[in-house]
């Protein structure tokens, strides 16, 4: 709880110290010191000295550029032939900027959202845990690294392959823990008429059914050597079956170097362990097994009547690889949840310092009037937190506008990843050396911050009052 | 219930290195939640929580650790079982370049500046703003918290005409240290001014007006009174710009060559091949972000200040 309790607005601070200057001070009665203040008060001129260095720099390099675009943004990208708005409906039009447009648009919608509903869950989930700070510390500090950096981060996060990309690797793991990791894709009965099982339906099954307290072979060929797990066995004779039960083997029905007896497990030959085996009658699946190293597996209460044992299809298919992070359609959500990760420690600190402030007495008084936790959360804590969220719910949205550097590291240039502030690099500096469009969506970007201008310049009239 | 309670105040890893909230245990709405829903559940979502926000960073630091031939190989995280492959070869091929080398120093010499430039430049105008009285002053004040939101790229063309202009004797301002520093001072300046003339204008009246009857020039008084008092404040504002500049990459891109560029832009350029590059991207990413992260850690109270003062740029 250290961060938001030392993180006190430096005016809050400062308000204390004035407190007590007032307290020990000799404030007396106003005439004579109002005439000596105004005696005392430097001349504006002076003012104006201290100002200088401020107003030229703001002036030359924030006032005039953003008259100077919107001028520019009116004239075609030579800058000598005057287009009007043509610039602006061209940011609407091509389907790259579309995609931009689009891009923006979710991510103004999402990101800041998501962001402090996590800031909040984050705040209040802290509130008295005993390691709040080291909690704190840790979701805060993206904020302290660069955006190139976080995009570094996640781009070694994202990479495709499993071996390589830790979100993969976590996909990957959670879905073959699941589902089963052992797979041979392209495994198959042999061809030819009158074998012991056929292919159906993307799986195997036994071609004559099976009676319960029999055993059944199931003999496979072309399982690849690469997907042969390490603690495969040699194939073995499946054990006797008892009265209910269907035992059996799944084998690669392959010896090396040729011979042996087809459909049959000889010696040399591999069982294929970690098969999903399935005892179906009338298309309902009345037993499950799962093979041994050594091939072998035994279905139990299997009802008395026959039965087909089928291999399921999803044996045969391709081994999970992970979520296509950074293809066409998870880019702009990946990218939005690196931006989670670097944005949600700012939504926590302000929101838990906004929660340390809430007085104590407004909560305790809708628990005496009989309100639930929930009840107290939401039609006490919600409203009083609101001025807080509104801000950080602005500063985020701001934020996102400008989002550039993460789009541009990790998106690396695909279309599919695009907004605005990264289009109109692209297309003044980035190879499209179109000023006029260039300008025209800075323009555009600045006219979407103007709400925010306001909103922040009636919060200080509202202190000011 | 009271089982889960009790499970919400035990120590948890990392327990012992937490200080603040191991004071007087407020019942709060939250806390009562918290309780509600059983403390070992919610301390095991936070562990949850935690180790997603410090994997992403941990892999980058293992990564720059490896040889290349082990990353091409395999997943960093398998150095926990076989710790003994970690070595520092990366970081010093990274150190023999010399183009790296000089953007480390151009990222020095243009954060220091832009942040002891926007320091004095925007004391002097809070102090003015605070202080002293001049026609319109709250007009141009609320101008200044309007210039806040700006987004940089709507000065990006512009400057870059306005620079390609200043060319005094072979220096061009396009592509030099020198621009890149003043359009940091520039954009820096706002949000400079509107912390520290909050800060200053809460300074009590009466240690100024006795500086002031003692004849102290309006000078003195700014650099004996308020410099010192608004240490605080200016300590946040320093951090928060020099954190800023040091991380920017999109006005380096724009402002700064070849020779001025620093760390960001540098690295940018390596990303074009990200998989067959990672032997200079991690450990060059992982030198870049040391420095702000051993700021932030050494003066993190000052910088959740500044991100409280207000809105963030």
């Amino acid at each position: 709880m250290k961060a938001p309790k030392d993180g006190v607005p430096p005016a809050a601070t400062a308000g204390g110290a004035a407190a007590v200057a007032t307290a020990d001070g000799t404030d007396g009665p106003g005439g004579r010191r109002a005439r000596a203040r105004e005696r005392l008060a430097p001349p504006s001129w002076l003012a104006m000295l201290f100002l200088l260095p401020s107003l030229v720099v703001l002036g030359f390099l924030v006032v005039y550029p953003i008259v100077y675009s919107v001028i520019r943004s009116l004239f075609d990208a030579s800058g000598d032939s005057f287009v009007g708005i043509d610039n602006y409906t061209g940011v609407f039009q091509g389907e790259n900027n579309l995609i931009a447009v689009r891009n923006t648009a979710i991510w103004v919608v999402v990101a800041p959202t998501v962001t402090t509903i996590l800031g909040l869950l984050f705040a209040v989930l802290t509130e008295r845990i005993r390691w709040a700070t080291v909690f704190k510390l840790v979701v805060f500090m993206p904020m302290a690294i660069s955006l190139l950096a976080s995009g570094i981060i996640f781009r070694l996060v994202y990479e495709q392959d499993p071996d390589k990309g830790v979100g993969n690797a976590v996909l990957v793991g959670v879905h073959d823990m699941f589902a089963g990791a052992t797979r041979y894709p392209g495994a198959a009965p042999r061809g030819g008429g009158d074998q012991p099982v056929r292919a159906e339906g993307g799986g195997v099954v036994t071609a004559a059914p099976v009676q319960g307290g029999r055993s059944a072979l199931l003999p496979l060929v072309r399982v690849r050597p690469e997907n042969l797990p390490k603690d495969a066995k040699p194939a073995a004779q499946a054990p006797a079956a008892r009265p209910g039960q269907i035992t059996g083997t799944v084998w690669f029905d392959f010896t090396r170097g040729g011979g042996g007896t087809p459909n049959v497990p000889n010696a040399g030959e591999t069982g294929l362990p970690g098969v999903t085996v399935e005892a179906v009658r009338d298309g309902k699946v009345v037993a499950k097994a799962t093979t041994r190293a050594d091939g072998t597996f035994t279905l139990r209460d299997v009802p008395s009547a026959t039965v087909s044992v089928r291999l399921p299809a999803d044996n045969f298919t391709a081994a999970y690889r992970g979520a296509e992070w950074l293809g066409d359609t998870l880019i702009t959500p990946a990218i939005i949840a690196s931006y989670l990760w670097v944005w949600s420690g700012f939504a926590m600190v302000l929101i838990a310092a906004g929660l340390a402030a809430i007085p104590r007495d407004a909560l305790e008084a809708a628990r005496v009037d009989g309100a639930t936790e929930w009840q107290v959360f939401r039609r006490v804590t919600i409203p009083l937190l609101m001025p807080v969220l509104t801000v950080v719910l602005v500063t985020l949205v701001i934020n996102v506008l400008k989002v550039f550097d993460l789009v541009f590291i990790i998106g690396g240039g695909d279309p599919n990843a695009n907004v605005l502030a990264l289009q109109m690099w692209t297309v003044s500096f980035g190879g499209g050396n179109d000023q006029g469009a260039g300008s025209a969506i800075a323009v555009l970007l600045f006219v979407l911050v103007l709400p925010a201008m306001l909103f922040n310049i009636r919060r200080l009239q509202q202190e000011r009052r | 219930m009271t089982n889960g309670k009790a499970a919400g105040t035990r120590t948890e890893p990392g327990g012992a290195t937490a200080s603040g909230a191991a004071g007087a245990p407020r019942r709060g709405v939250a806390s009562r939640i918290v309780g509600r829903l059983g403390g070992g559940f919610v301390q095991a979502m936070l562990v949850l929580i935690a180790l997603f926000w410090l994997v992403p960073t941990i892999g980058l630091l293992v990564a720059s650790l490896r040889s290349t031939q082990d990353n091409a190989a395999s997943g960093w995280w398998t150095v926990f079982t076989r710790p003994t492959e970690l070595t520092f070869g990366a970081y010093s091929a990274l150190l023999e370049k010399d183009d790296f080398v000089d953007s480390f120093w151009n990222t020095i010499m243009i954060t220091v500046p832009s942040t002891v430039l926007v320091v004095v430049i925007a004391s002097l105008a809070a102090y003015a703003f605070a202080w002293m009285e001049f026609p319109g002053r709250d007009w141009l004040f609320l101008a200044v918290v309007a210039l806040l939101v700006v987004p940089v790229q709507v000065a990006l063309i512009p400057v870059a005409k306005l620079y390609g202009r200043v060319d005094v004797g072979g220096f061009t301002m396009f592509g030099s240290v020198t621009g890149v520093v003043l359009f940091h001072v520039a954009f820096g300046l706002p949000f400079a001014i509107f912390l520290l003339r909050n800060f200053f204008a809460a300074i009590p009246r009466d240690l100024l007006e006795a500086a002031r009857m003692d004849g102290g020039s309006e000078w003195t008084i700014f650099r004996r009174v308020i410099f010192p008092l608004g240490g605080p404040a200016i300590a946040s504002l320093g951090i928060f710009q020099f954190l800023w500049v040091w991380n920017d990459l999109l006005v380096a891109l724009v402002f700064a060559d070849t020779g001025s560029q620093p760390m960001t832009k540098w690295l940018q350029s390596q990303m074009r091949q990200f998989t067959g590059n990672i032997d200079i991207l991690a450990p060059g990413a992982f030198l870049s972000l040391i420095v702000p992260l051993a700021v932030f850690f050494a003066f993190q109270r000052y910088f959740v200040q500044g991100v409280l003062a207000g809105s963030v740029k």
